[in-house]
């Protein structure tokens, strides 16, 4: 069987450099494109549009092979993928909000991140005025006696990014769940347009701020791919030692709060006090306490003095102490046991089909972590184990996390310890023409793709993010089906989604 | 000539029922205090509940259009019922001007009635949430409310009566050491604990508006509305301290027709009962996670199961 870049590049010879190649293709290749993801042979990894084109990235996780088939709008029209492949609906309908292009014989017309409140339509295509009033939204039904609707959002009692849920129940047990995003949409790929790829490179910074570390390698990747450079050997080791402590941080977060949804609020505590251990470290080694802007295209902006390694090193050693009586504590607490095991299970089949990242892809079998599949610099010379469970639970989903925490700072270690000296970053040579990048990062909720398109005057013309968020959000309607309203708190904290990232 | 004894038991009375009012608020801050120490959190000020109720009092109460009259009331009746139900149970002394009214049964019949009205007014309003809560709280109460009798049953049986003062003089006076109040006092923390929302049953302190049952029903008061509402609450907690302290622990309760200084006695040991108790609720829901929703019944079940084994107990032998 051909591999996915020998069957979209025919006898194509391809440039050495390009790793990961875009391909121009007809309907017929697109078609045939759908017709593997729906098999499961190739994973869907991103859609988006731009000038006349909608590109669809294409991931085959066997081979650790990624490429983009790009296919031309006529009239603004492009045979829909979701008609076929259901994890591209919501792809599709942000196409339409933001270009304009109508994906012909999509089943589902709704907007999605236009909620009709913003001033213009199609903002990134052919722009046209709007009213900006906003507009109803019709949320899927359900039918059946005794059924009932709750709406929870978008504003939430916590302090948690905005979010509507349409659940309809049977009681307390949940028939249907509908998400509603988008109420953080702030324009992101618009105002990368056109911005010098420093200026661009905050906006991914600021993509979704958890994962500030993620997006920010992964945008600086896509512009190195692009000018064609290679940047010092320590600047990558200094963006991975960021990216665990990025990821420790966050899932010492999320563990404890899980615990929190289940009201256990003691884990909660102690997983609060280690995370802020990481962040004051970050704080005093790299000057921020999420390592924002810290991650430049060229390399990165601060070094790591002696001083700042035993720090991170003294801080290894600490949370190593500290954390297996935590583990400990929630392993042997039969009543948080008791909500976790079984609540919110994800079938292996949905994982596959939607190419789910992260801890949700690896709870529920699914191995593919793009630092080791595609073992990118300096993943390729750092030795780490990429944990895998099947049960697919909010269980699972927390354990799968307690083991990346334990293999992160096993990484953090090799990455102190084999550090190369050397300057952290070069500076970025202007474009002469345009030239293209991809990229595909691990994040701490999982792969982030981001492509971009730099203009003969150096700019960036046309540059696509995408959170893992986008495949994970959707699974989480299918998980809570059957289970009762009050444990969807808990299946939402184990996915921990980005809105924000989501939202763009 | 008036009877002294009057005069005495209406003192007594009045200064019981102010005590409850007064002291509830910071039986709340304590358990809110110990637990945020158990989690190594500085935590608010003991006397932090009564900042709120003040600020919640000089609030604008904020009804939902769709509220009908019976949503305006409900807070009084809450408030009114639960208080008059605390001062029956007797905190420092016996002697109340009303003990002869002081019964169990009246006690749970007060604090069923300002349920009753509390889940009227959750769903009164028509949001889905106030439905929710409403439906949760009366699953918890048909499996409680049992509980509750048959536990009164068993101690009734053991005493003699059901009125608390003569209870707490049997037990003063002695019954040893019985199977039937072991389980009867197993029986009434685990329905104490459910009809305070307690962690594992429920999580006052939850933002969650999915997993709320008691803070669900209230969510749309505001305002001193509010304010009574959580007074009311804080006020439940204190009476089934009082309670389980009444009947398991009477020891330092005045007599009635004791001279002051008995009386002072009893209320400083009132004062130490209710740190107690306050403490080891703290460190009980610091222990434990809370429960999915349908497993309550199963726990309440088993607190009614406990209930009933104790009755039963009493029919199989005088001594168990």
């Amino acid at each position: 069987m051909p591999s996915l870049i020998e069957t979209l590049s025919g006898a194509v010879p391809l440039h050495p450099h390009k790793l990961w190649p875009r391909i121009p293709v007809d309907a017929d290749t697109w078609s045939m494109l759908i017709e593997q993801l729906t098999e499961g042979r190739w994973t869907l990894s991103g859609l988006w549009g731009d000038e006349g084109t909608v590109h669809m990235a294409v991931l085959d996780a066997e081979r650790g092979q990624l490429a983009v088939a790009s296919l031309a709008c006529q009239e603004g029209r492009f045979p829909s993928v979701a008609r076929h492949h259901a994890p591209a609906h919501r792809l599709e309908r942000t196409i339409r909000d933001l270009f304009g292009f109508e994906p012909v014989g999509a089943p589902d017309d709704r907007p999605w991140l236009d909620h009709g409140r913003w001033s213009v339509r199609h903002p990134l295509g052919v722009r046209s005025e709007a009213t900006g009033e906003g507009g109803g939204y019709d949320f899927l039904t359900a039918e059946g006696e005794g059924l009932h609707q709750i709406p929870v959002g978008p504003v939430h009692a916590g302090i948690i990014e905005p979010g509507h849920f349409r659940f309809t129940a049977n009681g307390e047990t949940v028939v249907r769940l509908e998400e509603r995003l988008g109420y953080t949409h702030k324009g992101v790929e618009a105002q990368m347009a056109g911005a010098a790829p420093d200026r661009a490179a905050q906006f991914a910074a600021r993509l979704s701020g958890d994962s500030t570390v993620a997006c920010s390698i992964a945008f600086a990747r896509a512009v190195e791919t692009a000018l064609g450079i290679e940047i010092p050997g320590r600047a990558h080791w200094l963006r991975a030692l960021m990216a665990e402590l990025e990821r420790i941080a966050n899932h010492l977060g999320d563990i404890g709060a899980v615990c929190n949804d289940a009201s256990f609020a003691l884990m909660h505590a102690h997983t609060a006090v280690l995370r802020e251990r990481v962040l004051r470290q970050a704080d005093l080694c790299f000057g921020h306490r999420l390592m924002m802007d810290r991650i430049v295209p060229g390399g990165v902006t601060v070094e790591l003095d002696r001083p700042g390694q035993d720090g991170i090193s003294a801080l290894v050693a600490m949370i190593r102490k500290a954390f297996p009586p935590l583990v400990e504590l929630y392993d042997e607490t039969a009543s948080l046991q008791d909500r976790t095991v079984g609540t919110g299970t994800l079938s292996d089949v949905l994982t596959r089909q939607y190419g789910a990242g992260g801890y949700v892809g690896r709870a529920s079998g699914r191995a593919f972590d793009a630092r080791h599949d595609l073992a990118y610099a300096p993943y390729d010379q750092l030795r780490f184990d990429v944990p895998i469970l099947a049960e697919g639970d909010v269980n699972a989903r927390v354990w799968v996390r307690i083991r990346e925490v334990e293999q992160s700072l096993g990484l953090i270690d090799q990455i102190i310890e084999g550090m190369p000296p050397g300057d952290i970053a070069v500076a970025l040579p202007k474009a002469k023409q345009t030239c293209e990048g991809l990229a595909l990062v691990e994040g701490f909720r999982g792969d982030i793709l981001c492509w971009l398109r730099l203009g003969p005057d150096g700019t960036v013309e046309r540059c696509h993010l995408r959170d893992p968020s986008w495949f994970q959000w959707p699974l989480l309607e299918a998980v809570i089906e059957g289970n009762i309203v009050a444990d969807f708190p808990l299946c939402n904290k184990s996915f921990n989604c980005s809105y924000s990232g989501h939202d763009l | 000539m008036i009877d002294m004894s009057l005069i005495d038991g209406l003192s007594i009375q009045i200064s019981q029922m102010l005590l409850v009012l007064v002291s509830a608020p910071l039986l709340t801050g304590l358990v809110r205090r110990v637990k945020a120490r158990l989690l190594r959190r500085q935590g608010p000020p003991l006397l932090q509940p009564y900042r709120d109720l003040i600020r919640l009092v000089r609030k604008e109460a904020v009804i939902a259009e769709s509220a009908s009259w019976l949503f305006r009331i409900v807070p009084y009746i809450v408030f009114a019922a639960t208080w008059v139900a605390a001062a029956l149970v007797p905190t420092f002394a016996t002697g109340l001007l009303f003990s002869w009214s002081a019964d169990l049964i009246v006690i749970i019949a007060l604090l069923g009635s300002a349920r009753f009205f509390l889940a009227l007014a959750g769903m009164d309003v028509g949001t889905s949430f106030g439905g929710i809560g409403s439906s949760r709280e009366a699953m918890i109460a048909t499996l409680a409310e049992p509980a509750l009798i048959m536990i009164v049953f068993t101690i009734a049986l053991v005493a003699g009566s059901t009125q608390l003062s003569t209870v707490a003089n049997a037990m003063l006076a002695g019954v040893g050491l019985r199977v039937s109040l072991g389980m009867a006092l197993i029986a009434l923390i685990i329905v104490a604990i459910a009809e305070n929302g307690r962690i594992p049953v429920d999580n006052p302190a939850t933002h969650l508006e999915l997993t709320m049952v008691h803070e669900a029903m209230v969510l749309e008061y505001s305002g001193r509305h509010l304010a009574l509402i959580e007074l009311a609450s804080s006020i439940k907690l204190l009476l089934y301290a009082s309670l389980i302290a009444c009947i398991f622990v009477p020891w330092g309760l005045a007599p009635a027709g004791a001279p002051l200084h008995v009386h002072l006695i009893g209320v400083a040991v009132y004062a130490a009962k209710l740190g107690v108790a306050g403490i080891l609720l703290a460190l009980f829901e610091t222990m434990i996670a809370k429960m999915r929703v349908f497993r309550v019944p199963d726990l309440l079940g088993a607190a009614l199961m406990l209930g009933f084994l104790g009755t039963l107990l009493r029919f199989v032998s005088r001594s168990l």
